[in-house]
């Protein structure tokens, strides 16, 4: 069935040898190989764009798909980022640590090391003590575990509690962005055990690993790029069939797939809990590769911003989410980072830093009104001329 | 020999000169000193060295000898001293008051007649500069004066200097001058401080246990800062429990003490030998490596707690370094001292009697903290109601779920602060500010509807984004033009200051005018709805557009005012809360989600429902933050949490509305 | 008699909303394989009547009793009724639009509801040979492909019926299916529901005296919430209370 399933999707085959054309030609012209076109800080740029893509995929699932027009799901992938990073930084200390003690004549004992990795990681809230949510933190294997599973827990009662109580629509947009704030709020604070505003630093060092930035960027490159793949293949494999009819059954009517006798709130509630892992896994990849996460990172706004990815993408399909969201974000970089030069209009210099979120804002705007299917849209419109 | 002659003889003839001079002086001085010294002067001049040279060891006496004189002149006399204007005339020592003239003149005015007596250089005089200890005594000299003194404003501000500076000896003065006082409010203030200073200072026990019991009911910051010292207490040590001081409690090392913190009492009160840390052990050990062991273990072994107790227990054999204190010998010193507290306060009875007023105290500051927590609530309620009842109108009526709310609240307040830079007066400002909003929001907000949200009718979740990207856009917009730092909006001074009831429940004004605000919007809104015809075209067009449409209502137009009037009053909310906040471009944001919580949790469609979800919504920020008032980033995570719970039992809100009325 | 010919057992329900009382102490029975027509006045509280039997609104008092073992339908969820067997119709029709007709039946086949059956179902050839054969039935044979939103007014009834029908429900309620429809679909939608009728109930609420005439059926009829008069099309009509409540006032 799987054969036909790849058939019966001929844009998923394509999808996938584009992504690796991409991957291939990222990686032959990075510094890592030696050619040195593409630089390391753009290679982690290309390398955190996959994952957004990712959780874009996981946007369009959960609204596209379901109509759930989640709010919420940076979280999840912030909280992804927070997990992996809780071990990053805790094995890393750990080498220093181990190596500033090793300087003493007498060798350090367990308890000394703990101690000195809790105060160099906490000292900046004031506390040496570990919080008991690190417990698993000098595990890499139970970190990674905790990466699906505090997120997947965190969807699945959340989920269970909105959807129970029949909150839809507009009134579901609200409550997922009041639980993404109350998070935000939450990890701000300096006793919340993530070292509040601070949050995790030092992430892009691989504990342990000598080899230089330019190859580790290079892995975890390839490494979000196959995330991105096995993503889209699960997503399209959901989609397709019979599970896909019934969630987009659920975006359309909800009250009439009921009375075909689904049980409609645990379809809704296994897609949430299973978009905010694939979220999580995105976020896991993304932040050691942007170094630090900190509580702003999870703020409403970023929610939302992945929303404006979709919509302008084009939502209901996955290629558009992944369009959307790397087209938006690299956008973003380059007219945020001040590498798009300013406009002299005579009596008043253009900013790009200044006028590009009211330029995004807007356009947004525009894209909502007259191109609810967003760049997607332009495949359609492509086809039709083939057709034709 | 003849040489040492010739020297005595110089000298004894110096000598005689001086001697003569002396005489001519005297016999000169003598007769001014009998005729003219006024009667303060000589009561100075028997002091003169003591006042010249004056410390605060020895001016004491003097200044009492000064009062005791009696004389009318002493207060001013006190004061000017005080000011250092007293000068010395070096030729005969007296005093005077001199005031700079031109050149390097001093006008001289005498103490007792307070005429000019002429003028003299400043090389011919000194000042008196008596030195900060020495003022505080004058000063507190001068009180008894002044609190009789026939000024209002001089009594009131010598009330003031004791308030703020009580101390035992203006007991009696202050006691004496209350018979005189003629001003009521004066009179008032006179016998509380009489109370309370007789409560720090009174003569005897009975006395201050009355004045105690007295005020026990008394809610004053002033209360408290007189009893606090009487119950303050002091951590001590002993080998023996004494019997001559005033103690508080035994404390039992363990249980009231923590050990280690007792036993490093001891340590601090040379009673017992120091321990060693972990730390210091480690250093000890390391200071005496011998070709890769310590006291007979290898190093590589020492990363082992148990290990490294084992080496030093070695080397405290060789008697190296100083042995450990163990958990027994801990035990020990601390079964042979005991430890308690101390009052500094000698009279158990008057410490009792503190204690027990503090604690009568402490109830009635709960109740009215409570009270204050209460009124805090309604007014952050009303905040949360203002932001809110524009989207009451917008998203519970029509059903347009309006995220770009929160800008149109900070709009509004932009336009206060704008308005405030072109009209300076600030009354007038805020007059003008107002509809000003209104009309700038309104105008926004009919735009806004004609040009997106009229194409998005039936489509929630694309009103959602759409008025997210005018959100996004004109928060931007604000930072361009505003720039990111935050603008004042200041409120007209009649707002400034509080209602203050007493010392712990107290409101300020502008919660007040919010507040009030908050209710005119309500009636405002109740009227629109129910008497007007805007109002009545509204409700037929939110229940059965087609059917009003058939009415001969036009929809596009209801629906445009309907958006305008409540973006309108989301820029009158927008003043309120510039005047309450600082304006910046996120002001709209930190509001939009707590105003779509009141306005979920109230239920939605109806305007006592938003009233209620504000109230709850206040009322809950406030006493979570109550509960932990260190932390109001974790009162609005638990404030959060409990609404997701709370839509749970309620999903449409406090007042929902039932039947096939509400849809599915 | 009664348990042994009863399908669906509604006993004093009573509803009301702010006051209205929708339904009033309503007893209703069928049996099995029957067809029932309901008609009634606007307000009579038919689509009320529906709402409570298929699990959206709950009622304050009474019994609503389904299948051989008499098993309560009202603490019950809306898709635990319709798995039970309690299929229903809206007056509107409803399809999902964005999806194909086979699609949509597809969707209502009868098979395991819960999510991971679903998301681990496999297409056989049985189920293409199922849903060729319920689209011939609601003659949608050449139009299986086609996206339900492109269908015409009576073909999307058709297909919801056809839909229906997949679900192999022991119990069919029936909105209005014949509003909108010309002539010759009206008949085509009668054949349906009698066809449907002889292998279960068929509830039928229905404005039209025409289309209920043809039915041929026993006639039931709602006023102010509670039943008026039962039994055949002529026997009522020439109640004088129905009368009074068709034509009087």
């Amino acid at each position: 069935m799987r054969k036909s399933f790849i058939a019966q999707n001929p844009s998923v085959l394509t999808f996938l040898l584009c992504l690796a054309a991409f991957t291939l030609g990222v990686s032959l012209l990075a510094e890592g190989f030696g050619v040195g076109l593409i630089s390391t800080s753009f290679v982690k740029t290309l390398g955190k764009t996959l994952c957004l893509c990712l959780v874009a995929i996981a946007m369009d699932l959960i609204w596209g798909y379901c109509g759930i027009l989640s709010l919420g799901h940076f979280a999840f992938f912030g909280l992804g980022g927070y997990m992996v990073g809780m071990w990053l930084m805790y094995a890393r200390t750990e080498i220093i640590v181990e190596r500033s003690l090793a300087q003493g004549v007498i060798p350090p004992t367990p308890q000394e090391v703990v101690d000195g990795i809790g105060s160099q990681i906490f000292g900046v809230v004031g506390s040496s003590e570990f919080p008991v949510i690190w417990m698993f933190s000098d595990s890499l294997t139970l970190q990674l575990l905790l990466v699906l599973l505090v997120p997947g827990l965190l969807a699945l009662v959340f989920g269970w509690l909105a959807f129970r109580s029949r909150v839809t629509g507009v009134y579901l947009s609200i409550l997922t962005q009041a639980m993404t704030l109350a998070l935000a709020l939450y990890l701000f604070q300096n006793d919340s055990g993530l070292r509040g505003n601070n949050g995790l630093s030092g992430l892009q060092n691989l504990p342990g690993v000598t080899a230089p930035q330019s190859a580790i960027s290079l892995w975890f490159f390839w490494a979000s790029a196959l995330a991105l793949a096995l993503g889209y293949l699960l997503s399209a494999w959901v989609i397709s069939g019979k599970f896909g009819s019934v969630i987009r059954g659920i975006r359309d009517n909800e009250a009439r797939v009921r009375f075909l006798g689904y049980p409609v709130e645990s379809f809704k509630l296994m897609l949430f809990t299973l978009t905010a892992m694939i979220a999580a896994i995105a976020g896991a990849l993304y932040y050691p590769q942007a170094g630090i996460i900190n509580p702003a990172e999870i703020a409403p706004i970023a929610s939302i911003y992945l929303a404006v990815w979709v919509a302008i993408g084009g939502r209901g399909r996955l290629y558009g989410a992944v369009l959307g969201a790397a087209f938006v974000s690299l956008v973003s970089t380059w007219f945020t980072g001040g590498q798009a030069p300013d406009i002299n209009l005579g009596f008043y210099t253009l900013q790009w830093v200044d006028w590009w979120q009211v330029i995004l804002g807007l356009s947004f705007v525009l894209v909502t009104l007259f191109a609810p299917k967003g760049i997607g849209g332009l495949f359609d419109l492509l086809k039709r001329g083939d057709k034709a | 020999m003849t040489h040492s002659l010739r020297i005595a003889y110089r000298q004894s003839r110096a000598l005689i000169a001086c001697g003569l001079l002396a005489l001519s002086l005297l016999c000169l001085g003598q007769p001014l000193a009998a005729q003219e010294l006024g009667p303060l002067q000589q009561v100075l001049q028997q002091d003169a060295d003591l006042i010249v040279k004056s410390s605060r060891t020895s001016i004491g006496p003097v200044i009492d000898r000064i009062v005791a004189s009696g004389l009318p002149v002493v207060p001013a006399f006190l004061s000017a001293w005080q000011d250092k204007n007293i000068w010395q005339r070096e030729a005969d020592g007296l005093f005077f008051i001199a005031t700079e003239g031109e050149g390097r003149s001093y006008a001289l005015t005498d103490l007792d007649s307070g005429s000019e007596v002429g003028t003299a250089q400043k090389d011919a005089l000194s000042q008196l500069k008596p030195n900060s200890g020495v003022r505080g005594l004058i000063a507190t000299a001068l009180v008894q004066f002044q609190l009789s003194d026939p000024i209002r404003a001089n009594r009131e501000a010598a009330l003031t200097a004791i308030e703020r500076r009580p101390a035992q000896e203006l007991l009696a003065p202050l006691r004496a001058s209350i018979a005189s006082e003629p001003d009521a409010v004066l009179m008032a203030r006179k016998l509380r401080l009489e109370r309370l200073l007789t409560i720090g200072y009174g003569a005897d026990p009975a006395e201050r246990v009355a004045a105690i019991t007295q005020m026990s009911t008394d809610l004053g910051v002033d209360v408290r800062a007189a009893l606090n010292p009487l119950v303050s207490t002091s951590l001590k040590v002993a080998t023996d429990l004494p019997v001559d001081v005033n103690v508080a409690r035994r404390l039992v090392p363990g249980t009231d003490i923590d050990r280690l913190q007792a036993y490093d009492m001891l340590v601090a009160a040379d009673l017992a030998p120091a321990r060693r840390s972990s730390s210091d052990m480690k250093s000890l050990l390391a200071e005496h490596v011998e070709g890769g062991t310590v006291g007979g273990v290898a190093l590589a072994r020492l990363s082992n707690p148990e290990a490294r107790i084992i080496a030093y227990a070695a080397l405290v054999q060789e008697g190296k370094v100083p042995a450990l204190v163990s958990d027994e010998d801990i035990d020990a010193a601390l079964g042979a001292h005991v430890f308690f507290e101390t009052y500094a306060e000698p009279s158990p009875e008057v410490t009792d009697a503190a204690r027990a007023a503090l604690q009568s105290i402490a109830t009635r500051v709960d109740l009215n903290q409570a009270l204050d927590l209460g009124l805090d609530a309604i007014s952050l309620a009303s905040i949360y109601f203002l932001a809110a009842i524009g989207l009451a109108i917008t998203f519970g009526l029509m059903g347009v779920i309006n995220m770009a709310h929160g800008e149109f609240i900070m709009m509004g307040a932009y336009t206060g602060y704008v308005v405030q830079q072109v009209i300076p007066n600030h009354t007038l400002s805020i007059l003008v500010a107002i509809p000003l909003a209104f009309a700038v929001t309104f105008a926004a907000g009919v735009a806004m509807e004609r040009l997106v949200i009229r194409h998005l009718y039936n489509r929630p979740l694309e009103t959602l984004l759409a008025t997210f990207g005018i959100s996004i856009a004109l928060q931007q917009l604000a930072k361009n033009i505003f720039g990111t730092q935050a603008r004042p909006l200041t409120a007209p001074a009649w707002l400034d200051g509080a209602l203050v009831m007493n010392d712990v429940v107290a409101i300020s004004y502008i919660r007040i005018a919010i507040f009030v605000l908050a209710l005119i919007f309500l009636g405002f809104f109740l009227f629109l709805m129910k008497r007007t015809r805007l109002g009545l075209e509204t409700r037929a067009v939110t229940q059965n557009p087609r059917m009003a449409a058939a009415m001969g209502i036009n929809p596009g137009r209801v629906n445009m005012l309907t958006f305008g009037l409540g973006s309108g009053i989301a820029g009158i909310a927008g003043v309120a809360i510039g005047l309450y906040a600082k304006v910046t471009s996120e002001l709209g944001a930190d509001y939009i989600v707590q105003s779509f919580m009141t306005v979920v949790v109230g239920g939605v469609g109806n305007i006592w429902g938003a009233l209620l979800g504000a109230t709850m919504i206040g009322t809950l920020q406030k006493g979570i933050e109550w509960l932990n008032p260190s932390n109001t980033l974790a009162a609005q995570t638990y404030m959060i949490i409990f609404i997701i719970i709370f839509i749970q039992f309620r999903p449409r809100g406090i007042i929902a509305l039932k039947g096939r009325a509400a849809g599915d | 008699m009664s348990q042994m010919n009863t399908l669906l057992e509604v006993s004093g329900v009573s509803v009301s909303f702010d006051g209205f009382k929708a339904i009033n102490n309503l007893s209703f029975q069928i049996g099995p394989a029957e067809l029932r027509a309901v008609i009634g006045p606007n307000g009579a509280g038919k689509t009320t009547f529906m709402d409570i039997v298929t699990g959206k609104t709950r009622p304050d008092e009474g019994r609503v009793l389904f299948g051989e073992k008499s098993i309560s339908l009202l603490s019950m969820s809306e898709a635990q009724i319709a798995q039970a067997g309690v299929g229903r119709k809206f007056q509107k029709p409803t399809v999902f639009e964005d999806q194909s007709v086979r699609e949509n039946l597809m969707m209502a086949l009868k098979a395991p509801r819960s999510w991971w059956s679903v998301l681990t179902f496999r297409t056989e050839k049985t189920h293409v040979a199922r849903v060729s054969e319920l689209a011939e039935e609601v003659g949608l044979l050449d139009q299986r492909d086609r996206i339900a939103g492109e269908l015409s007014h009576g073909q999307k009834q058709w297909l919801e019926i056809g839909m229906l029908l997949a679900q192999e429900p022991r119990l069919l309620l029936v909105d209005e299916p014949a509003a909108g429809m010309t002539p010759e679909e009206r008949e085509h939608t009668t054949d349906l529901l009698v066809e449907a009728a002889k292998t279960r109930a068929v509830v039928v609420v229905e404005h039209d005296m025409e289309f209920v005439r043809r039915l041929n059926c026993k006639v039931t009829v709602l006023h102010e919430g509670s039943v008026l008069a039962e039994g055949g099309l002529d026997h009522v009509t020439a109640d004088p209370q129905v009368i009074d409540v068709y034509l009087g006032r």
